[in-house]
């Protein structure tokens, strides 16, 4: 089963002669419990694609279907509730909102959903626990490290249950130990709860954690270490 | 389509707000001051007017006014003694003894001519009961020089100082009253003037000569009749049950509210409520542009914070929501500080405030007394509060919808 479907996916920004083609004609398919890597040099397009995918941005041309769902065909109250219900997700900076505590964080998306006082206080607390953060539920994002932040970060993409998490260069603020803690969390995670995760990276040492390394260039995938999973 | 549940999420945003509201101290603190300070510009202001308008009108019903008048129909248009009218029949005294009703009194009222060895002028002497007018009328608590009246019988006259310059008379002194009696014969007399008023009102010194009831009615030989017969309610403001009611007990006769006795004291009143209006929008206007300007600069600095719950899955409608509801801390908090000066400021002056020494000497010429007493109106209070509340969520409407307006990508994406 396929999580995410790109088909002949177009973003072009501006117009006429500063038209800038960031994604031209991608073809993509994400298996169901992927670990997938992006790669590429600065401009090739990752972010654009992670965009488009979690529905933060429209594409020019082409489809997208995650979890069953054409995202390209949704208007923006669908979108949110698109991102809400399906997706996670781990930037690389100002993940959190700074008012809020690390345990509020991560509850802030489950009381989106509705979700009863009980059951949040419950979820979150296990997955801060399953990130390594037990003990710093009621601290805010200024009293922790960037490391502390991003973890905090992961266990509110995950604590909903997402059908994917898009990490968009989730280790660029931190050292290599951390995030190769961070690393290992992920790869942790998607094992054990089977999500599927589309990360961003320049750095070799989350590429080398990929089951799946997709290489761009100019806006083209120019290399996909699993091309024979594409249909 | 998601199933919100409505209170989870607004309790959500309310502890972000509240929060967000004291993330930046010094703004915060700036604008709380600003619409503690407009607010109390509202009351505080408000209430000084209104106790000067008070005091205006109440100055004015006791020069011969009176809250309430009743008279024979022709008198307004013919005040002589022909348009007088019998004392008060028992249906009339009966409605008189009404709660609402603080006193009442019967007049003699005439045109006279008034004269000393040296001068004449002509005046309109009136004939009261000294003891029931003490409350209602001016003279009780303006006579300088000699005594006031003792009783209706009492046929020493009080004249303002004035006159008695004019006339080059003074107490003790002996004057002549000239009049008609109901046959339309002259009638007159020696009177002794027995009293000197001083007012601050120049009109009413000239105008005005005072003398009892009956010794009035004996010297116009019109037995029993009146002029006019005054009432002085509990509340100026609400005398109009009270004029229903006398003119279902005295059908025949034209009973009048102060308002259209005398229009322009009426119309003053209507100035200042009109006037509390334009007070409040005016303070409010300026109040607003700060809170628009707060609000613009938190949703501005919190650009990328938008974009992270806009891309988490919050909609638009609730970051409005959730900019309104800071807006309404902002609000709230402001209305209790504001209040709370209005208050601490009216209370040392609520038993009167002496402004002359504030260095306000026209007061005295234009007929208003130097004291103040504040007026605070629940109504007043309340309209305050409820303009900030109200308009304040609406101004903030826009900054609200320009926080909702924010694209997530670009907010959360670009550095
Ligand atoms: N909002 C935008 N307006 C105009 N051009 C844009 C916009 N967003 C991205 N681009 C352009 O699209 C191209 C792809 O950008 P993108 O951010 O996806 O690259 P990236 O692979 O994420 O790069 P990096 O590794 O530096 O994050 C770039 O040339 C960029 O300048
Ligand atoms: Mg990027």
């Amino acid at each position: 089963m396929s999580t995410v479907i790109c088909k002949q996916l177009s973003k072009v920004f501006g117009e006429g002669e500063l038209a800038v083609h960031a994604l031209s004609d991608i073809d993509l398919d994400i298996q169901s419990g992927s670990f997938a890597c992006l790669s590429g040099p600065s401009g090739s397009g990752k972010t654009t694609l992670l965009n488009l995918i979690g529905g933060l941005d429209t594409p020019t041309h082409g489809e997208i279907t995650v979890a069953e769902q054409r995202v390209d065909r949704m208007n923006k109250a669908q979108l949110a509730n698109m991102r809400l219900h399906h997706i996670g997700f781990v930037f690389q900076a100002y993940n959190l909102i700074p008012v809020l505590t690390a345990q509020e964080n991560v509850e802030f998306v489950m009381q989106l959903q509705g979700m009863h006082h009980s059951q949040r206080a419950e979820k979150s607390r296990s997955i801060l626990n399953e990130v390594g953060l037990s003990g710093m539920e009621n601290r805010r994002p200024a009293e922790m490290s960037g490391g502390q932040q991003q973890r905090v970060a992961v266990a509110r993409a995950l604590v909903s249950e997402p059908d994917l998490v898009l990490a968009d260069e989730p280790t660029a603020n931190l050292d290599s130990h951390t995030a190769e803690n961070l690393m290992d969390l992920l790869v942790d995670l998607n094992q054990r709860h089977g999500t599927t995760f589309i990360i961003s990276t320049h750095d070799k040492l989350v590429m080398s954690y990929a089951k799946r390394l997709i290489k761009m260039r100019d806006g083209k995938i120019e290399d996909d270490g699993s091309r024979q999973s594409v249909s | 389509m998601t199933r919100y549940s409505f209170g989870t999420i607004t309790a959500m945003l309310t502890v972000i707000a509240w929060r967000n509201v004291w993330r930046n101290h010094r703004r915060t603190l700036i604008m709380l001051g600003a619409i503690a300070v407009g607010v109390w510009a509202m009351i505080w202001l408000t209430a000084i007017m209104r106790g000067m308008v008070d005091q205006m009108i109440t100055d004015s019903i006791k020069n011969l006014i009176a809250h309430v008048q009743i008279h024979a129909p022709a008198y307004r248009d013919d005040p002589s003694i022909a348009n007088s009218m019998p004392a008060p029949s028992d249906s009339l005294q009966q409605a008189l003894q009404d709660p609402a009703i603080q006193t009442w009194s019967t007049r003699v009222r005439v045109p006279a001519v008034i004269s000393s060895e040296r001068e004449s002028a002509g005046v309109t002497l009136v004939g009261i009961s000294p003891l029931r007018e003490r409350e209602m009328l001016f003279l009780a608590g303006a006579v300088t020089d000699g005594r006031y009246l003792q009783s209706p019988r009492d046929d020493g006259v009080i004249i303002g100082a004035k006159l008695a310059e004019r006339l080059e008379t003074r107490l003790g002194w002996r004057i002549v009253i000239m009049s008609q009696d109901p046959d339309n014969d002259i009638v007159d007399r020696g009177f002794r003037v027995v009293g000197i008023f001083d007012t601050e009102m120049e009109a009413t010194e000239t105008s005005y000569v005072f003398t009892g009831l009956q010794s009035a009615q004996e010297f116009l030989k019109m037995g029993s009749q009146v002029s006019e017969l005054a009432v002085l309610t509990n509340d100026y403001r609400h005398e109009q049950p009270i004029v229903d009611k006398l003119r279902d007990a005295a059908p025949d006769l034209e009973v009048l509210p102060w308002q259209e006795i005398d229009k322009y004291l009426a119309t003053m009143l209507n100035v200042v409520e009109g006037f509390v209006w334009v007070w409040f929008i005016v303070v409010f206007i300026a109040m607003s542009f700060g809170l628009v300007n707060t609000l613009l600069m938190a949703v501005f600095e919190r650009t990328r914070e938008i974009g992270l719950i806009q891309a988490l899955g919050m909609k638009p409608r609730l970051i409005l929501l959730q900019v309104l509801i800071e807006s309404f801390f902002l609000l709230s908090v402001g209305l209790v500080f504001g209040n709370l000066l209005s208050w601490l400021s009216i209370i040392p002056i609520q038993d009167g405030w002496d402004i002359s020494a504030l260095g306000v000497e026209g007061l005295e010429y234009a007929g208003m007394s130097t004291m103040l007493y504040p007026v605070v109106q629940a109504s007043d209070v309340i309209l305050s509060n409820v303009v900030v509340i109200v308009l304040g969520l609406i101004a903030s409407l826009y900054p609200a919808w320009r926080a909702a307006r924010h694209v997530p990508v670009e907010a959360i994406t670009r550095i």
